[in-house]
């Protein structure tokens, strides 16, 4: 089954920038995470600057442009994990946030697991 | 073993510690192998290394490295097996293993080419030619897919039991062939890798068109093969034919949404609703059919099979499949290994691109040759082309042959409702 995880961090977060250690150590992981045959997919993502919201209430669709300053969810990245169960799929989140522990002292994160659906769970309403 | 049994630990530290071994058992009973030469005994000091964690870890929390402290445990339980003795008839070896031990009890478990090379080791080891194909594929199911034996003997419809004493007796002709000791050499390399691949392609194979039961599929062991495969790739990542296989089955695998109706019954490639297959399968089967074709040295069976499966991925919709150049794969693979059951897919395909009288012909020649008597699917394929060619009663008869001898339900359903519709 397919797991689909994003991380967040919080932009208020005290413990200043990534270091450079981090990044290679995500990438380490990673590779040895591809290689397992565990991630299928992962990319990263720029800061809110370079996005918007669209939103959509009272029938209206608004666009706000980035940076979003006061969100406490930046989403700096996803993945997507094919992997037995959900405890397979957790320990991946754990291992990915063990390097963060690791590497960037003080950091504060979270990483959301979602279940992705099958094709067959995929029912349009009718 | 049960795990549950043993252990005082609350449910969900259980199953975390549960889970981190099956995610490295594989790595930690090929490290074992490494030090201790025997299968048995690898399997055996990882359990132990299993053990203290479901005493330890519900106390100390699950470790940063849980991989590495597995190890340590497992090598430190090796040092005090051999120092006890226990096994007199090999103490020369174990003098040298102990102190070879002893350096390596911190050992450096990210070490990529030395938990690479240990997985290759233990895939070769249980691919070994002295071992018979069931056991072949137990044993690599067990200790690199990380299955229990009751999820083999499910997996393949046989008898626990039975799996049990296949895999056990696999252990004891590797132990008694002295197998864990070989070093084989580059050409003998090659060899052990082309079984390896026999057995995770087979594993595929009965996961993707099961032979028997009521199921078309067995998605469970289609998934294994793919993750072995992807693994294999990374320890073998020279072979072409490594990705040519990898790439065939994750081409194969990209097709499995589509490949069932609403209520389980197969449709037919042709037939199958493409954007219903998985993209991110197609990006991967095709990235590594690119590795595999330019690491080729000459036609390799998986390549040439992954080439052919690359040209239905490419299609978007089944008309605009590349039938001419598929005509050109099989000819290619026939002329490798020649076999019946490839020739009757290059009459298929001949069929396509040039019309069913000229597919026809081959399988004519094939049913006269009676290599393929007993396979469901020549008279399966003989009825589609004669209805083609508008031969409706023949037509029949063909899908009503192909339907009796088929062992899968669902299938055998398809054949009958096709000589119905004849």
């Amino acid at each position: 089954m397919r797991y689909l995880m994003f991380v967040k961090t919080d932009e208020s977060m005290p413990a200043g920038p990534p270091p450079p250690a981090l990044y290679q150590a995500i990438g380490e992981l990673g590779e040895q995470q591809a290689k397992d045959g565990s991630m299928i997919l992962t990319g990263g993502l720029h800061g809110s600057a370079e996005g918007a919201l669209v939103n959509l209430a009272d029938g209206r669709i608004d666009v706000i442009d980035g940076p979003f300053a006061e969100s406490k969810e930046l989403i700096g990245g996803f993945a997507m994990f094919d992997v037995r169960d959900k405890d397979e799929a957790l320990e991946h989140a754990r291992r990915f946030l063990q390097v963060h522990a690791d590497h960037w002292p003080g950091c504060v994160a979270t990483v959301e697991v979602r279940r992705v659906m099958e094709d067959n769970e995929f029912v349009m309403p009718s | 073993m049960s795990i549950a049994e043993q252990s005082p630990a609350p449910r969900d530290v259980r199953r975390s510690i549960e889970t981190v071994w099956r995610m490295e058992s594989a790595k930690l009973i090929a490290a074992m192998v490494r030090v201790v030469r025997d299968v048995q005994l690898a399997e055996d000091l990882a359990q132990d290394a299993l053990v203290a964690a479901l005493q330890q870890w519900p106390r100390t929390g699950i470790p940063a490295n849980p991989g590495a402290w597995l190890t340590v445990i497992a090598k430190r339980r090796a040092v005090d097996h051999f120092r006890r003795g226990e096994r007199h008839e090999r103490a020369v070896e174990q003098l040298g293993r102990v102190s070879e031990l002893e350096g390596a009890v911190m050992p450096d478990l990210e070490a990529g080419n030395e938990v690479d090379d240990d997985l290759l080791r233990l895939m070769f080891i249980c691919c070994h030619p002295v071992l018979s194909k069931p056991a072949q594929v137990a044993l690599t199911l067990r200790l690199l897919g990380g299955l229990t034996t009751a999820e083999i003997a499910r997996a393949f419809l046989t008898p626990e039991p039975t799996v049990g004493q296949r895999i056990s007796r696999a252990k004891k002709t590797i132990e008694r062939h002295r197998v864990a000791f070989e070093e084989p050499g580059a050409e003998e390399r090659a060899r052990r890798l082309s079984a390896v691949l026999e057995v995770v392609y087979l594993v595929f194979n009965e996961g993707y068109a099961a032979t028997g039961g009521d199921d078309w599929m067995r998605p469970g062991l289609t998934l294994e093969a793919v993750r072995l495969g992807r693994v294999l790739a990374g320890v073998a990542p020279d072979s072409a034919a490594v990705h040519g296989l990898l790439a065939l089955m994750e081409l194969q695998a990209s097709r499995g949404p589509a490949r069932t109706g609403p209520s389980g019954e197969p449709i037919l490639l042709m037939d199958q609703d493409r954007s219903r297959w998985d993209h991110i399968l197609i990006r991967h089967g095709l990235g590594a059919l690119e590795r595999a074709e330019a690491l080729a040295v000459g036609p390799d069976r998986y390549v040439l099979q992954a080439g052919i499966a690359a040209c239905h991925a490419l299609a978007r919709v089944a008309p605009d499949t590349d039938w001419a150049q598929i005509v050109a794969l099989y000819g290619q693979l026939v002329q490798l290994e020649p076999s019946p059951v490839v020739e009757l897919n290059r009459a298929v395909a001949l069929a396509m691109a040039r019309g069913a009288a000229e597919g026809l012909a081959v399988v004519d020649a094939l049913a006269a040759a009676g290599t393929l008597a007993g396979y469901h699917l020549l008279p399966s394929v003989r009825g589609d082309l004669l209805q083609r060619l508008g031969r409706t009663a023949e037509a029949r008869a063909e899908f009503e042959r192909a339907a009796a001898m088929t062992g899968n339900a669902r299938e055998r359903t398809l054949l009958l409702d096709r000589a119905a519709a004849c």
